[in-house]
């Protein structure tokens, strides 16, 4: 089993560059089509399941706008 | 979220605190805005974020005091060395870094990177490698590539005229007074975290007292170079990488045993 995370983007911060979406190794990153923040840009956001909170999409940000979890599975929580 | 789930999910990154809580003006995809955030992830992991200062430049990084949380000043046009050199002589104690871009640092502070190298000053300088002049709107700049189209340079860039781009990297790391010298690029997660490490490493040979230490780091344009932020990656990677090849340039014998 992969291991199961999620993103919260910050949507004050991000510029809908795409460079998340493109880089997402799951290609589960899309930006809001519906939404735009207060610059007027469509913020990313996780459009499927299948994130494993590896956290590639916080290296390429450049807003640094996102903010990743991964769950703890009952082995690493027991260590 | 109630407290089961809480314990169920560990962190594994947040934006860090040594960036204000603002947005930047950067264009977005602008590679500018990587550079700031591992440049403060470093600060805030060798803890240096009460003695750092930085220096600013001329060009889009102008700004750079607005979005780090630490002590800042802003130099004229090209002379963020010169003034890093008097911050680090007054305030030895301090971490001096300067953010300087091409524009800033190729051409108009040429004569100042230079001397501050030769002189071996214990300054970190981060240089952001773009191939144009960004903020006044791309105009063709000493490291724009041959053939480069940029906006004083409409049919691309002509060495018989404009000569050739300057490989910032490797002149100064001919100077016996620099001890770090490095090119990295931001195109891909790979080389944004050998970026960072890079960027710790200048630090460490700051705190060290070894001199100066300069990381290169190639960027990306997309606005000017008329591109998506994705595609400026891709031309980066086909275009500016075999030109500016990454790699260490010089390094200090005493810093090649920092483990980091």
């Amino acid at each position: 089993m992969p291991p199961k995370g999620r993103i919260e983007v910050d949507e004050k911060y991000c510029k809908g560059c795409e460079l998340c979406v493109d880089a997402c190794p799951q290609d589960v990153l899309g930006l809001a089509a519906e939404r735009i923040n207060a610059k007027g840009y469509h913020p990313a956001e996780l459009i499927e399941a299948g994130c494993t909170g590896c956290g590639i999409c916080t290296i390429v940000c450049p807003e640094a706008a996102i903010t990743v979890y991964r769950e703890v599975t009952k082995a690493q929580g027991n260590q | 979220m109630n407290t089961l789930e809480q314990d169920l999910e560990k962190l594994v990154y947040e934006r860090p605190d040594t960036l204000v809580e603002t947005t930047t003006h950067y264009c977005p995809g602008c590679t500018h805005g990587v550079a700031h955030r591992l440049i403060a992830e470093v600060i805030e992991e060798m803890g240096l974020r009460d003695r750092t200062i930085g220096v600013a430049s001329v060009g889009c990084s102008v700004f750079a005091y607005n979005y780090f949380d630490f002590d800042f000043v802003q130099a004229p046009h090209g002379r963020a060395p010169a003034m890093a050199t008097g911050v680090k002589r007054t305030l030895p104690d301090r971490v001096v870094l300067t953010y300087q871009g091409d524009g800033d640092l190729a051409s108009i502070g040429m004569g100042e990177i230079v001397h501050a190298a030769a002189r071996g000053e214990n300054i970190t300088v981060v240089f952001l490698n773009n191939a144009n002049y960004g903020m006044t709107g791309g105009q063709m700049a000493p490291t724009t590539l041959p053939g480069q189209k940029t906006s004083t340079s409409p049919s691309g860039r002509d060495v018989e005229t404009a000569g050739f781009p300057i490989r910032a990297s490797e002149m100064l790391s001919t100077l016996d007074g620099s001890s770090y010298v490095v090119r990295r690029s931001l195109h891909d997660p790979k080389s944004i975290r050998l970026a960072k490490k890079a960027l710790r490493t200048a630090f460490e040979v700051q705190i060290r007292g070894l001199g100066f230490s300069m990381v290169e780091l190639l960027s990306i344009c997309p606005t000017n170079w008329g591109m998506t932020p994705v595609d400026s990656l891709h031309w980066l990677e086909s275009n500016m990488l075999p030109y500016y090849p990454v790699g260490d340039y010089k390094i200090n014998p005493i810093v090649a045993e920092i483990k980091i």
